[in-house]
C-alpha cells in the first residue's frame, strides 16, 4: 500500500519546523515515530501534502526533571520510556505502561507526544498523563501555550493542537517522596489495542492521599479522567472502602460501548477491579514497596 | 520529485533518488533488489518486513526511505558473510526454528538485536523480545530453542565479535 504522494521535509531544528507548519497550515501533518500516522497515510484515510518529519531535530529527545519538573520531549520513543531509571523509580504508572504499548519493535519507534496527539481513545499515554495531572506545552512560530491533559482531548482523534502547533514538552510535577502509580492494562495478545486499561497516580501525605490521579483508557470517546473516583480519596485513609467505594465511582465514570473485545457491563467491570488493584498497588509502592 | 538519499546498506553506500512516500521496505526490496526483506501484513503488525536502523529493530513497512538517508541499515543479506551461516542462522537451521520461512529474515534480525544487547537471554527475554515478530508455522517453541542455542554458540565462539562486527560495518 502506497500513501498519496507528498512534500517530505526534514527540518533540523525546531524554528525551521515551526516556520514550515506555519507556512503550510492544515496541508501539513508532523511526522515524529510514525508508527499510528503512516499506517494512517497508507490506508489513505489520511492524505496530507506536506510531512514535516522532526526526527532529525536532536534536541527534542529528553527525559529530564528539572525546577520540580519531570519535562519530555517529542521525540522521546517508547522503548526509552521503558528503559528509564528514573521513570521506574519514581514514576511508575509510566513504567508500567511503556512495555505494554503495541509490540518491542513499534516501541522503538513510536514517540509518547505522537501518540497523545493522534489521541486515540485507546491509546495509553493520554490517559496515563491524565492521571499524573499533566500539561501539555504547544508550540507554534508566534509562542507557546500549556493546557492540561484534561483540556487537550476533544474527541476521538482530536485535540486543541492547532495546525500550526507542535506538542513540543510534556510537563508533569515531579514526584515526591511517598509517590506511586501504575497501570493496568488487559488487551487480548500482545500488541492489541485495550479492552480497558486504569492509570493510577497516589500521592500520600502523612498517611492520607494528598492527591490521587485516575485515567481509564478504551472506556469512552477519549481518555477519561474518573474525577469524582479521584475527589473521593482526597484527605482520606486509603483503607479497602475508601478503596472500593472509589473504584465503583470509577466504573461509573467509563463509558464503554460494546464491541468484539467485550460488553458494556463486563468493560465496565474491568474498570471497577483494575481501580481496586491499581489503588492497591499504587498505595504499595508509595510506601517503598513493589 | 526525486528526492537523492544515501543509505549504508549492509556496510556498503548505496544512493538512489527516490519519491518521498516510497516505503523503506520497497526500497529495499525494488529499488536495491535484496528481497530477503519480506513483506506480510503491510500493517506495522506482523514484523516480517524487519530490518536494523543503526542497529535497532524497525518494521520497514511503517517508515518511509528519505528517513533513512544517511543512516546504517542490516538487512538479512548481512547474516551469511563470506558464504558462511552466521550462527544465528545455523541455530534456526538446527533446531528446526522455520517451517514455511516467511518470518524468518525479522526474526533472525530481532534476534540479532537482542544478543547484542543480552549474550545470555532467559526463554522470557526471547519470547518478549519476538512478541513483534509473528510466526504461523512453528509455535514459537523451537524458535526460541534455535535463539537460545544461537547465544550459546555466540558466547563460546571467539570468532563471533569479529563476525557480528562485520555485520553492523
Amino acid at each position: 500500500m502506497l500513501p498519496a504522494p507528498f512534500e517530505y521535509h526534514a527540518p533540523k531544528t525546531m524554528d525551521e519546523a515551526l516556520g514550515l507548519l506555519d507556512e503550510l497550515g492544515e496541508d501539513a501533518k508532523v511526522l515524529a515515530g510514525g508508527q499510528s500516522l503512516i499506517p494512517l497515510l497508507k490506508l489513505r484515510f489520511a492524505s496530507p501534502a506536506h510531512l514535516v518529519d522532526i526526527n532529525r531535530i536532536k534536541e527534542l529527545d529528553f527525559i529530564e526533571e528539572r525546577d520540580g519538573i519531570l519535562r519530555i520531549g517529542p521525540l522521546v520513543r517508547h522503548k526509552a520510556a521503558e528503559r528509564s531509571s528514573l521513570l521506574a523509580s519514581r514514576y511508575h504508572v509510566m513504567a508500567d505502561a511503556a512495555p505494554q504499548i503495541a509490540d518491542p519493535i513499534i516501541r522503538n519507534r513510536g514517540t509518547i507526544a505522537g501518540s497523545v496527539a493522534h489521541a486515540d481513545p485507546s491509546g495509553d499515554w493520554g490517559t496515563v498523563l491524565l492521571a499524573l495531572d499533566a500539561d501539555l506545552v504547544l508550540r507554534s512560530k508566534s509562542g507557546s501555550r500549556t493546557v492540561k491533559a484534561r483540556d487537550f482531548f476533544s474527541g476521538p482523534f482530536s485535540t486543541v493542537l492547532q495546525p500550526n502547533e507542535i506538542l513540543s514538552e510534556i510537563r508533569i510535577p515531579a514526584a515526591k517522596p511517598q509517590t506511586g502509580g501504575a497501570y493496568l492494562k488487559l488487551e487480548r495478545k500482545v500488541g492489541d489495542f485495550a479492552t480497558v486499561a486504569v492509570a493510577v497516580h497516589l500521592q500520600m501525605d502523612d498517611g492520607k492521599v494528598g492527591s490521587a490521579g485516575i485515567g481509564l483508557t478504551a472506556v469512552g470517546p477519549q481518555n477519561l479522567e474518573a474525577e469524582k473516583a479521584e475527589a473521593s480519596l482526597e484527605g482520606v485513609r486509603l483503607d479497602d472502602a475508601a478503596i472500593k467505594q472509589a473504584a465503583v465511582l470509577a466504573a461509573e465514570a467509563a463509558e464503554p460501548k460494546a464491541d468484539q473485545r467485550g460488553s458494556v457491563e463486563y468493560k465496565r467491570n474491568v474498570v471497577r477491579v483494575f481501580t481496586e488493584r491499581g489503588l492497591k498497588r499504587a498505595y504499595e509502592r508509595a510506601r517503598g514497596g513493589g | 520529485m526525486g528526492q537523492p538519499i544515501t543509505v549504508t546498506v549492509n556496510g556498503e553506500k548505496r544512493s538512489a533518488e527516490v519519491e518521498p512516500r516510497l516505503l523503506l521496505v520497497h526500497f529495499i526490496r525494488e529499488t536495491l533488489r535484496l528481497t530477503g526483506t519480506h513483506i506480510g501484513c503491510d500493517t506495522t503488525h506482523c514484523g516480517a518486513c524487519t530490518v536494523l536502523l543503526d542497529g535497532t529493530p524497525v518494521k520497514s513497512c511503517t517508515m518511509f526511505a528519505v528517513q533513512a538517508d544517511g543512516q546504517q541499515l542490516t538487512t538479512v543479506e548481512a547474516l551469511a558473510a563470506g558464504g558462511t551461516l552466521h550462527p544465528i542462522q545455523e541455530a534456526f537451521k538446527q533446531e528446526h526454528g522455520l517451517q514455511c520461512g516467511f518470518c524468518t529474515p525479522g526474526m533472525m534480525l530481532t534476534s540479532l538485536a537482542l544478543l547484542e544487547e543480552k549474550t545470555d537471554p532467559t526463554d522470557d527475554d526471547i519470547r518478549w523480545a519476538i512478541s513483534g515478530n509473528i510466526c504461523r508455522c512453528t509455535g514459537y517453541m523451537n524458535i526460541v530453542k534455535a535463539v537460545k542455542s544461537a547465544a550459546a554458540q555466540m558466547k563460546a565462539s571467539a570468532a563471533v565479535p569479529a563476525a557480528t562486527a562485520a555485520v553492523r560495518s
